[in-house]
């Protein structure tokens, strides 16, 4: 029968918190995975297409031609400390240390924010030469994936500053779900950190 | 769920208000329910379209009767405009695979009755499954809003080929926006099930005790995972040609209506073809699996026997899902593809029918011998058989390039995947809403008016699409206003036009006793019992309908899923969750 009367359901469904022990996982771990395979797809694509558009081109641009390369390699620099003040962060939490928690995570935020404005200095810079995604395939390619990547950043930054700040109250309620959840945020900011360094070559260099 | 309940307060549960027990509710039965009902509703309105269009391929230029005054903008004094006809079949593609089958049969099915199966009280992400269906209503509604737009919906088909998607009017920017919403749904649901499926299976449920349903859902979903995501990538892609004015599928020199187009240029159609096909063959798997898996779970309970080859069904599900991702070039033989990788499409296309044909051979070989009980459901499924197979066989001269010079964007290949989705896809589903009905409702569906259902419903749909198959092998050309009627080559199968128009509008009449039956059962009494089909799977050792949380008791999996007719036993099943009664002697 159903009854018009509830339990939180996260205190029925297993496997939430502790890991299943067939699979030695817990469930948000797997669903994170999986959510990276979907965006391993996603950029794979951008990237076949890049290829294809690249190898049928009379002429490609190499891309000290339109970007600059120098500030590319500080935003490469901000990306990778950013990972590791994550990491640091996620140690953190198995430590116990609130105090340290707060001061990594907030450093990963503003690594994030560090690398938005750089964008943002770089592709006003780039409209103000009057370079647009319709002025040839080769910025078309730079704008919408880096456009892309900006957005996942952007993403990254959002989640982890709720769980610097507001999130940041299961800390004391429930630890160990807590510290799953940075563990999976953290992932996720690797991985825009890890398309980055494919991105750069790619763009800038080749 | 019945009024009656409300009696049974427990003071120390907080109660859901209406809103977030059906509108946001996170209850997988909820969810489900909304999918299949939003989803039956958006099939309905796909055939809607379907049958204006078949108005004006059997009489074209003729005016409809009646409806003029009602579409002002794409009937005129009742006279049909191309480009409405354009904006039709576009949609009607459009909305019947990604806004009616897909919801109804992995969102619908899969929500409702892959955590029953598996004997999980929930989804893994209760939110997320809220989330997914909230994304797909709006993609939904973005797509029905844009038959509103000053210009239109998308003209372009459901393919949106470039580079004219590329310069169509404003609806195919709608088209876009929704297909980024209908995608972000498909992933959350995705990543959900498979979630699901690893970690919540039920105690001794491990993957090969798992009944044939849960495994086509979990392949649909890993398709799902993974071929959408280029999809998105390329309507990115277009959406940037089209508003900021990019040439990612334009390519230099384009001239259209006699004048240059201004653009960068250097861009490749072929590109978005690509990427596009590199979702839609997948997709049509995502189509059909779930197909199987319903079919297979209602033949195993109506022969009263275990699955024929239960287990090379399953590696071929998984075969067929790797190989599904090789093949999507047959699509694309006419785009001057060297001979080499025509050759590897072709050689990877005869192989993925392969696990096809063995799954629909032990579907076949499971009938073998059993006691067959002819239900309503049984019926769909067995009527599901040989329409699949039709649609298969038919596939196959268009995976080779030779006769697919001849046969592409023809009638044949309308014919074909119809074969596919509609008498085989659809009446899957219609079979599977006849069988988890009682679960869903604690309600019986009548039986006889199923029965007054089934037939007509396939005598009309092979009228409808077997001549489709016949005028596209004369030639007749797929995607056209007049039915073919300016070229001479059709017009010894023009006359079919009729046949399948007022078949197609039967079939819409042939709907009427399913819709009746499917309202006017719910005010029936609740006298559905746990186990109404006496079957073996764990969703029927829940409550009919399940509870908050499903059941009532701790279930866990004892053995197989098909133990039926097991020699020695008094019934002629065994459920997967009953335990064994006495100690089972070692063989
Ligand atoms: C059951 C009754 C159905 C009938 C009578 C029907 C009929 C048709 C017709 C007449 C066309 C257009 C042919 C043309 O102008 O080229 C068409 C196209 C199409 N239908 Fe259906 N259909 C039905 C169901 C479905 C279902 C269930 C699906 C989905 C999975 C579907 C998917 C499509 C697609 C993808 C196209 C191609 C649209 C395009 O050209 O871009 N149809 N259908
Ligand atoms: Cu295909």
């Amino acid at each position: 029968m159903a009854t018009p009367t509830v339990v939180p359901i996260d205190k029925i469904i297993p496997h939430t918190v502790k890991p299943r022990e067939d699979t030695g996982l817990n469930n948000v771990k797997i669903g994170i995975w999986l959510f990276l395979a979907s965006e391993v797809m996603l950029f794979g694509g951008l990237f076949a297409s890049y290829i294809l558009l690249r190898v049928g081109a009379d002429r490609w641009p190499r891309g000290e031609e339109y970007l600059s390369i120098p500030w590319a390699t500080a935003n490469t620099l901000i990306l990778i400390a950013s990972s590791v003040t994550m990491v640091m962060a996620w140690a953190s939490c198995i430590r116990k240390d609130f105090g340290k928690y707060r001061l990594y995570m907030g450093l990963t935020v503003l690594g994030g924010l560090g690398f938005m404005i750089i964008k943002y200095i770089e592709y006003t810079s780039k409209f103000h030469h009057g370079y647009f995604p319709s002025t040839n395939t080769f910025l078309a390619v730079y704008f919408t994936l880096t456009g892309l990547h900006a957005l996942h950043v952007l993403s990254g930054m959002i989640v982890n500053l709720y769980f610097w700040g507001p999130g940041a109250k299961m800390w004391h309620t429930e630890h160990e779900r807590f510290t799953n959840r940075v563990e999976t945020a953290g992932l996720f900011w690797h991985f825009v950190d890890l398309v980055w360094i494919f991105l750069f070559p790619i763009l800038y260099l080749l | 769920m019945a009024e009656s309940e409300h009696h049974d307060h427990d003071h120390h549960h907080e109660e859901l208000g209406f809103w977030r027990k059906y509108v946001f509710s996170t209850d997988h039965k909820v969810i489900g329910i909304q999918y299949a009902v939003t989803g039956m509703l958006f099939l309905f309105f796909g055939f809607c379209l379907m049958m204006l269009m078949r108005w004006q391929l059997a009489f074209p230029g003729e005016p409809v009767p009646l409806l003029g005054k009602l579409f002002p903008r794409g009937l005129p004094g009742g006279v049909m405009l191309p480009e409405f006809y354009n904006e039709l079949g576009a949609m009607h593609g459009t909305i019947m695979v990604f806004m009616g089958i897909v919801p109804l049969a992995v969102g619908g099915f899969g929500n409702f009755v892959l955590p029953l199966q598996i004997g999980a009280p929930d989804m893994a992400f209760p939110r997320l499954n809220m989330m997914s269906y909230q994304s797909f209503l709006i993609g939904g509604l973005i797509m029905f809003g844009s038959f509103f737009l000053p210009e239109g919906a998308a003209q372009s088909g459901w393919t949106s080929y470039p580079p004219l998607a590329d310069i169509a009017p404003s609806g195919q920017t709608a088209w876009l926006i929704g297909m980024v919403f209908l995608i972000t749904s498909s992933l959350l649901g995705a990543i959900n099930f498979l979630v699901t499926t690893i970690q919540l299976r039920a105690d001794g449920l491990s993957f090969f005790r798992l009944p044939f349903f849960c495994w086509a859902q979990f392949v649909t979903s890993f398709l799902l995972l993974l071929a959408f995501p280029p999809l998105e990538a390329a309507a990115f892609m277009q959406l940037m040609d089209r508003v900021a004015g990019t040439s990612f599928f334009l390519p230099s020199g384009l001239v259209v209506s006699g004048q240059a187009l201004e653009v960068s240029g250097g861009g490749s159609p072929i590109l978005w073809q690509h990427l596009f096909w590199f979702l839609a063959h997948p997709e049509v798997y995502v189509l059909i699996l779930p197909a199987f898996g319903i079919v297979a779970e209602i033949i195993a309970n109506n022969t009263r026997k275990p699955l024929w080859g239960y287990k090379s069904m399953v590696y071929s599900l998984i075969v067929l899902g790797f190989l599904s991702f090789v093949v999507w070039a047959h699509h694309m033989f006419l785009t001057g593809m060297g001979t080499t990788m025509s050759a590897f499409f072709q050689t990877t296309t005869m192989m993925i029918s392969i696990p096809s044909v063995i799954i629909l051979t032990a579907l076949i070989l499971s009938l073998w011998g059993g006691s067959i009980r002819f239900t309503t459901p049984m019926l769909f499924a067995l009527g599901f058989l040989p329409m699949f197979g039709i649609g298969g066989l038919t596939g196959l001269p268009l995976g080779l390039t030779a006769p697919d010079i001849h046969l592409h964007d023809t009638y044949y290949v309308i014919g074909h995947f119809h074969y596919v989705v509609a008498p085989g896809t659809i009446f899957a589903l219609f079979a599977g809403i006849y069988y988890w009905y009682p679960k869903v409702t604690g309600r019986h569906m009548s039986e006889f008016w199923g029965k007054v259902h089934f037939w007509p419903s396939f005598v009309l749909m092979n009228l409808i699409f077997f001549p489709m198959l016949i005028q596209g092998m004369a030639g007749m050309s797929r995607r056209m206003y007049d039915g073919g009627a300016t070229y001479a080559h059709n017009e010894g199968v023009l006359y079919l036009n009729k046949v399948i128009s007022f078949a197609a509008w039967g079939l819409a009449l042939a709907q009427i006793p399913f819709i009746l039956n499917l309202f006017l059962s719910l005010r029936k009494p609740k006298t559905a019992s746990a186990n109404p089909w006496r079957a073996t799977t764990i969703e029927w050792a829940a409550p009919s309908p399940p509870g908050h949380g499903n059941f009532t008791r701790p279930v866990a999996a004892y053995r197989g899923p098909y133990e039926y007719s097991v020699p020695g036993e008094s019934e002629d099943f065994t459920p997967q969750f009953e335990p064994a009664k006495a100690p089972v002697a070692a063989h």
